[in-house]
């Protein structure tokens, strides 16, 4: 018994009343490291104990501040700044509309917060090793009594003198706590072998479902990820039509749209005699060329047609399009190398519709123009 | 009828029992083992609840076709159901946070099933924005967080509001729940002598003591926590009616959306209250915890709320006759006169006629009668939402796509499923937790705390 180290002394009341008046006396004798424990709140018991109020509010004030401070901020960077979209003709950070999500969010930072520095800092929660657990005083004031329990380290503390102050304040009993074995010599569990296991299980079991499930599951059926379609791509078979092709020939005698079939194969000067450039030269015209050429004509043909080539050696460079003979060729001319190709240059025919080779052409003159520039033409 | 004594405050716990009695009575049906009663009860919530496997499958499987969803009825049993399921939440918030504000005595008994029916409800409810978007393994969408799309969320849509809203909601009202129980499992740490609960309750108790100096700060923070639960349980319902009121469609397109539909749930979720906690009280001899006069309490918020349902219901009618836009009109005379006018009078008797009848103390205090009205409340309930969500969308503006909503199998399977699913969890939290917060109860019997002197 006399190895064993003291806790405290506690003593049990039956009413309310009781329990209220002593503790009113306990906090007057100037005893510091006491507590009262009963099983429900007792209204007047901070008052008795002269506790000073909560601060928690303070911290539900804060956290609630900035979790709408963050909130706000986090959606107009998402909504303004980092991804700006259009929305129903609103601006991009129409604050009124935010008013629920900040809400939201100020509430869950606030609750979460109050309730965590509540439970993990006020009150030092998880704390299953303290002396008071499992004592009969523990088992009483968690159902129907009422108790007074005053530290061993109190600098007052004196057994003898305790044990006769709270008969003096009406106690049903007094008895003294002491700490068990376990409790002194309890190390922290977080480095036991046993738990570090743990945690490495859990650590390959979570990362092992997660990959499992993003990865295996969710490709399985039903989840297809529209990858099977009731619809034919090319070259697929099909059983509707009769030769068992799902794609289709054009129905014979008929020619489609933008697919006129080039008439001057092989007779480039003939092209240049009879075709004309048949897309009238506009703001609108030239903007495209410009586009198709930069696309598909000056990697080799450079950017202003002066053969500037980007493919450095690794393709022939072509000749300057400002040349004397290319800018007096005429338009159907040019047409006949996009359509046909020239030495080493392929042709263009697939890459550009008719439409847009004209285009293109247009555009060519505009830099042919540009870079041999009359002295009428700065007028 | 006796005559009241009105100068007597009513006891909120009737025949001041002993403290460990109560302990007792509330922990019993943690301590005893299952009866054949509860078997029999589960089976068919667990039958229920395969209804509701059975239909998922489906319709992960084949497709949200399953349902008798078309354009342009998009919404159908979805979106009612969730609607509903969010609205019967709200009842155990409002009794946990706004009656505890207005410091209330009488929702002690009630407050933790209250609040144990809120997180069900709002489970099932998760469920269905969750299936109707018909892949729901697709969901985190919903959430802004970095994506490989570099794409945000869209954050002035209403349904993005509802997926802050509700998953708040639930969190919120799981951390007041747990914060209520704490002392709870405590108590039950210290009074079980079974090995392994004692271990679980030691662990989710987290070491609670019952300290003053506890207390105080516990105290405080369940005020700071009905506080936020208050705004936020009308935000909730509010953002909800926003998926209506936002849109252009005739008959949602209204301003009296928010308090009609935070009404509406207060309305519904009492209903659910009173018809769960009847059986409770009976089952596990709580009457003289969850008293008649409790019950009584409870019908006239359903009156009260009841009523506001009813002007709703007829300020709408008249806002449409007086904003003089012709499809409005035709929305509202459609809800009553046309092809679903069937479902508005279930509705109307449902909701606006049968708890008028709560006018009548003898009604009000008669526990077979007010059982019944407050079924026909839920059923009218449910009418409601699916009054307003089909009846809108079946008649939009052109005549040429209007549609009937045909429900199939599939609709009815889930949406059963979902009475299988919130009851199975309410069953199972009848047999792991206490029903009633022991530490409130004891708190509000009578002589349980000290006598005032200084006034």
């Amino acid at each position: 018994m006399s190895e064993k180290i003291l806790y405290g002394c506690t003593a049990l009341f039956d009413s309310p009343d009781s329990v209220i008046n002593a503790a009113a006396k306990v906090a007057e004798e100037g005893y510091v490291k006491y507590d009262v424990h009963t099983p429900y709140p007792l209204h007047g018991m901070d008052k008795a104990m002269k506790l000073k109020p909560s601060k928690l509010g303070y911290i539900a004030l804060i956290f609630g501040l900035s979790g709408a401070s963050a909130a706000m901020l986090t959606l107009w960077w998402m909504s303004a700044v980092d991804y700006p979209l259009v929305i129903g003709g609103k601006p991009f950070f129409p604050y009124p509309a935010y008013i629920p999500v900040v809400f939201e969010i100020t509430v869950l930072s606030a609750s979460i917060a109050t309730v965590l520095s509540m439970l993990f800092f006020f009150f030092k929660f998880p704390n299953n090793i303290h002396p008071l657990h499992g004592t009969r005083y523990m088992k009483k004031v968690s159902a129907d009594k009422y108790g007074i329990l005053i530290q061993a380290d109190d600098p007052k503390f004196d057994e003898s003198l305790v044990k006769a102050f709270f008969e003096n304040t009406g106690a049903a009993e007094v008895d003294l706590v002491y700490w068990d074995d376990e409790e002194i010599s309890h190390n922290n569990s977080i480095l036991e072998p046993k738990f570090l296991i743990f945690l490495l299980a859990a650590a390959v079991i979570t990362s092992g479902a997660t990959y499992v499930s993003f990865n295996k599951l969710l490709y399985i059926i039903p989840f297809n990820w529209m990858s099977e379609q009731p619809k034919l791509s090319a070259q697929q078979a099909s059983p509707v039509f009769k030769d068992g092709f799902g794609m289709r020939q054009p129905v014979a005698g008929t020619v489609a749209r933008g697919f006129l079939p080039y008439q001057f194969t092989g007779q480039p000067d003939l092209a240049g005699e009879k075709l004309t450039n048949s897309i009238p030269v506009s703001k609108r015209s030239l903007e495209a060329g410009r586009v198709n050429f930069d696309i598909y004509c000056s990697p080799c043909h450079g950017f202003y047609g002066d053969g500037a080539s980007r493919l450095h050696g690794q393709f022939p460079n072509p000749p300057s399009l400002h040349s004397e003979k290319i800018r007096n060729w005429t338009d159907g001319r040019i047409f006949a190398v996009i359509t046909e190709g020239q030495n080493v240059m392929p042709s263009y025919a697939t890459q550009l519709s008719t439409e847009e080779r004209w285009e293109v052409i247009s555009y060519i003159r505009a830099l042919q123009r540009a870079l041999n520039a009359k002295e009428s033409d700065l007028k | 009828m006796g005559t009241a004594d009105y100068s007597q405050e009513i006891q909120v716990i009737e025949g001041k029992p002993a403290l460990r009695e109560l302990d007792d009575l509330i922990s019993k049906p943690l301590e005893s083992k299952p009866d054949k009663k509860f078997y029999i009860a589960l089976s068919i919530t667990g039958s229920m609840l395969g209804l509701l496997v059975v239909g998922l499958g489906l319709t992960f499987y084949y497709g949200i076709g399953m349902w008798g969803n078309n354009i342009p009825v998009g919404w159908a049993f979805d979106i009612t159901n969730f609607v509903f399921w969010v609205g019967i939440g709200h009842a155990g918030t409002l009794i946990s946070a706004i009656l505890f504000l207005l410091r209330q005595k009488w929702r002690t008994g009630i407050a933790r099933f209250a609040e144990g029916m809120t997180i069900f409800a709002v489970m099932t409810a998760g469920l269905f924005p969750l299936i109707h978007v018909g892949r729901p393994w697709l969901a985190a969408y919903l959430f802004p967080y970095p994506n490989q799309h570099s794409l945000w969320v869209n954050f002035t849509s209403p349904l993005l509001w509802d997926v802050f809203a509700v998953s708040t909601y639930l969190t919120v009202s799981l951390i007041f729940w747990y914060v209520g129980l704490i002392p709870d499992l405590a108590t039950l740490r210290e009074k079980t002598g079974n090995k392994i609960k004692k271990v679980i309750y030691s662990v989710s108790s987290l070491g609670w003591r019952f300290s003053n100096r506890h207390w105080q700060h516990y105290e405080m923070v369940y005020l700071i926590l009905a506080g936020f639960a208050t705004p936020l349980v009308l935000s909730v319902h509010t953002i909800v009616s926003f998926d209506f009121a936002v849109s252009i469609v005739p008959g949602w397109h209204t301003t009296i959306f928010p308090p009609y539909f935070v009404a509406g749930a207060v309305f519904s979720g009492f209903a659910m209250v009173q018809n769960i906690l009847i059986i409770i009280r009976k089952i596990f001899n709580y009457e003289h915890i969850i008293t008649l006069n409790t019950l009584e309490k409870m019908n006239k918020v359903m009156l009260l709320t009841g009523s506001m349902v009813g002007y709703a219901y007829a300020m709408e009618f008249f806002i449409s006759w007086y904003g003089g836009v012709e499809v409005e009109r035709f929305a509202f005379l459609n809800r009553a006169l046309g092809p679903y006018a069937w479902a508005y009078w279930t509705m109307i008797s449902c909701n606006v006629i049968s708890p008028q009848l709560f006018w009548f103390r003898k009604i009000r205090r008669t526990i077979p009668v007010m059982f019944v009205i407050a079924i026909f409340v839920n059923i009218g309930m449910w009418f409601e939402r699916f009054v307003i969500i089909v009846t809108s969308l079946s008649r939009d503006y052109l005549p040429s796509s209007w549609h009937i909503f045909v429900p199939t199998y599939t609709d009815f399977m889930i949406l059963i499923g979902s009475f299988g699913f919130f009851f199975t969890w309410l069953l199972l939290f009848t047999k792991a937790l206490p029903v009633v917060s022991l530490a409130e109860v004891k708190a509000a019997v009578d002589g349980a705390q000290p006598t005032q002197k200084d006034h």
